[in-house]
């Protein structure tokens, strides 16, 4: 009772922000919000009212009258349904994989493609691209081309890396990254420069897009996608002890070296899955969840969830504004995201000058 | 209770300790103190289990070896020199990652961790600091929450690297009286000093390192000798023993 009375008098808050109600729902309506967007914008008029009830419609045992013709159905649930998907999946995956590569590596510049990802799954998908995929075969050549290369170049990083020695681990990490990335990169743009007569459809691979989604693009990423953002997510308060540097999570009882490796194979898989399904797209990785930083918490149990919704909703958006824009042409998505990206990452950086 | 025999600390050819044997009991205060690159914080970071080590460390008699990280964790807390305090993170959560080894690696604090580290904010007199966050608190609050995330983790063994490092003389005075209070309520602790003086007026005991081994060990006012400090450190000083506390004063030759 003593202890109650003594309490009531002045109860200092003692536990982690976390995610918090307040910016949880504001996220999670932003996500919602985004999807309808998504679902309403295009060419063909679909109403709000008819989305929802062909929707319900395709629940059992509501007997809800299918509300569109065939046209508008396909037009609703095989273009611009796995589309919104698909965009929402790599957003959330990309812009989480950002927020642990700034944790693990310390850094608040670095991206998902820090360790080479970008490099290798563009040269993945240019050889894949020049002497695999022809119009008759098997649409996902490309994908699994780009995420083979893309994890080849990661383990490459890796092993480079860790021969550099385990004192300066990250800083060797991030070297080798650099070092693998432009090493493939040179060799993807020999590649595609010997094959001048392609160069349209690498060069629109690069940019990334999601111009040709389908629902098997969705069941390819899915299951990466879904199982790195929970590893992640599981990692948040991992990522608040290892932003105390090695020495001092090491002291608390954490594993830093395993620690460290878990969250960058999580992060790296996704990634790797996100890109061979939808290309390069630039940014989003820094901008969601620097913004979650600036406009919620540092603390990456806010950043690592926060992010994987908020960059959900990002990319559809960027996705209705890349559709629509220059409709009936689109304009490729990273050339979006890094319209806005790159301003913004101006003003991180400025702001970043100060806390270190 | 820390007992080191036979450890070794070695980087490539370099040994930065050598055959450090010291028993340290329960609830003493020990200060390890030496000229630049003695080997210091290289025998505190091989008790707290952070660098390879050749020979033994027994923690509360029980090998270190033996023991897992998060057991060690439990035993042992250590606070380096400079420690990293993430700008926006406020005290309260900042104390709650003391907790750690506590916590099941993919879990998140509960009731009884919140407890702990409530206890060891009101222990720093940091209650009213809870939320704020840590870039906004001045050096010797700093240090305070770094002592406060250090008591959160509930080891018996405490480990300060240099603790009054960047201090004034007031708040120096008031963190090694706060680690002198800790100590008393049954702490051990092991402390690297620069400053001679506070180090012989603080610890019971300390042990002298040059080039990483021992070269003088036992009460301050045996170790502070004038002698001493001039061989090891090559400097010159007066000491000045008043009401049994040794005072080191730099002289000019």
């Amino acid at each position: 009772m003593a202890v109650a009375a003594g309490r009531a008098k002045s109860t200092p808050r003692v536990e982690a922000r976390g995610v918090g109600l307040r910016a949880g729902t504001v996220t999670a309506i932003f996500l919602v919000a985004s999807m309808l967007v998504g679902f309403l914008v295009g060419p063909v008029h679909i109403g709000f009212e008819s989305i929802v009830g062909s929707a319900l419609s395709h629940l059992p045992f509501l007997h809800v009258h299918q509300p569109l013709g065939s046209v508008d159905r396909a037009v609703l649930w095989q273009l611009r349904a796995p589309r919104v998907v698909l965009a929402a999946l790599v957003g959330g995956m990309l812009a989480t994989a950002g927020s642990a590569y700034q944790g693990v590596f310390r850094n608040p510049l670095a991206d998902p493609y820090l360790l080479g990802v970008a490099g290798g799954a563009g040269l993945g998908a240019t050889l894949a691209i020049v002497y695999g995929a022809t119009a008759s075969g098997p649409r996902w050549t490309v994908p699994l081309a780009a995420f083979a290369g893309a994890i080849a170049a990661v383990v490459a990083t890796y092993a480079l890396g860790r021969s550099a020695g385990t004192v300066r681990m990250t800083g060797a990490l991030v070297l080798a990254g650099v070092t693998v990335a432009t090493f493939t990169t040179a060799v993807q743009t020999f590649v595609q420069q010997q094959h001048t007569d392609v160069l349209q459809n690498i060069y629109s691979w690069l940019l990334g897009g999601f111009s040709t989604s389908t629902w098997s693009d969705v069941t390819l990423c899915l299951p990466y996608i879904a199982v790195s953002s929970v590893v992640l997510v599981l990692h948040r308060r991992v990522l608040d002890v290892l932003s105390l540097g090695d020495d001092e999570a090491a002291s608390l009882g954490v594993n830093v070296g395993r620690a460290r490796l878990a969250i960058v194979i999580a992060a790296t898989l996704g990634t790797a899955a996100a890109v061979a399904v939808s290309g390069l797209i630039a940014f989003v990785g820094i901008i969601v969840p620097h913004t979650i930083r600036l406009l919620v918490s540092t603390s990456y149990r806010a950043v690592v969830p926060l992010s994987l919704v908020a960059g959900a909703g990002f990319l559809v958006l960027t996705d209705v504004l890349a559709r629509s824009v220059l409709s009936p042409a689109e304009l490729p998505i990273g050339v979006v995201t890094a319209f806005f990206g790159a301003p913004f990452f101006a003003v991180v950086l400025r702001t970043s000058r100060n806390i270190r | 209770m820390i007992e080191t025999r036979d450890l070794w600390v070695r980087f490539g050819p370099v040994a930065a300790v050598r055959e450090l044997t010291v028993t340290i009991g329960e609830g003493e205060w020990v200060s390890l103190i030496g000229p630049n690159g003695a080997g210091k914080t290289s025998a505190l970071r091989a008790i707290a289990g952070l660098v390879a080590y050749e020979g033994a460390v027994e923690l509360d008699g029980r090998d270190g070896r033996g023991l897992g990280r998060r057991e060690r964790a439990r035993l042992v807390a250590f606070v380096p020199q400079k420690p990293e305090t993430p700008a926006e993170l406020t005290v309260a959560e900042y104390v709650l990652l003391g907790r750690t080894p506590h916590i099941p690696y993919l879990g998140s604090e509960g009731r009884s961790d919140r407890a702990a580290a409530q206890r060891a904010l009101r222990r720093l007199d940091l209650e009213d600091f809870a939320e704020r966050h840590l870039n906004s608190l001045s050096g010797g609050e700093l240090q305070r929450a770094v002592l406060a995330r250090a008591l959160a983790q509930e080891a018996r063994i405490l480990l300060l690297d240099e603790p009054t490092t960047s201090l004034d003389l007031g708040r120096q005075q008031l963190v090694l009286e706060l680690v002198d209070e800790l100590r008393r309520d049954g702490l051990t602790v092991v402390s690297t000093l620069h400053d001679l003086t506070l180090a012989g007026q603080y610890a019971e005991r300390l042990v002298l390192l040059d080039g990483g081994s021992v070269v003088a060990e036992g009460a301050p006012s045996d170790v502070l000798s004038a002698a001493n400090l001039a061989a090891h450190y090559g400097a010159n000083v007066r000491v000045v023993e008043e009401d049994g506390a040794v005072f080191v004063v730099p002289t000019r030759a």
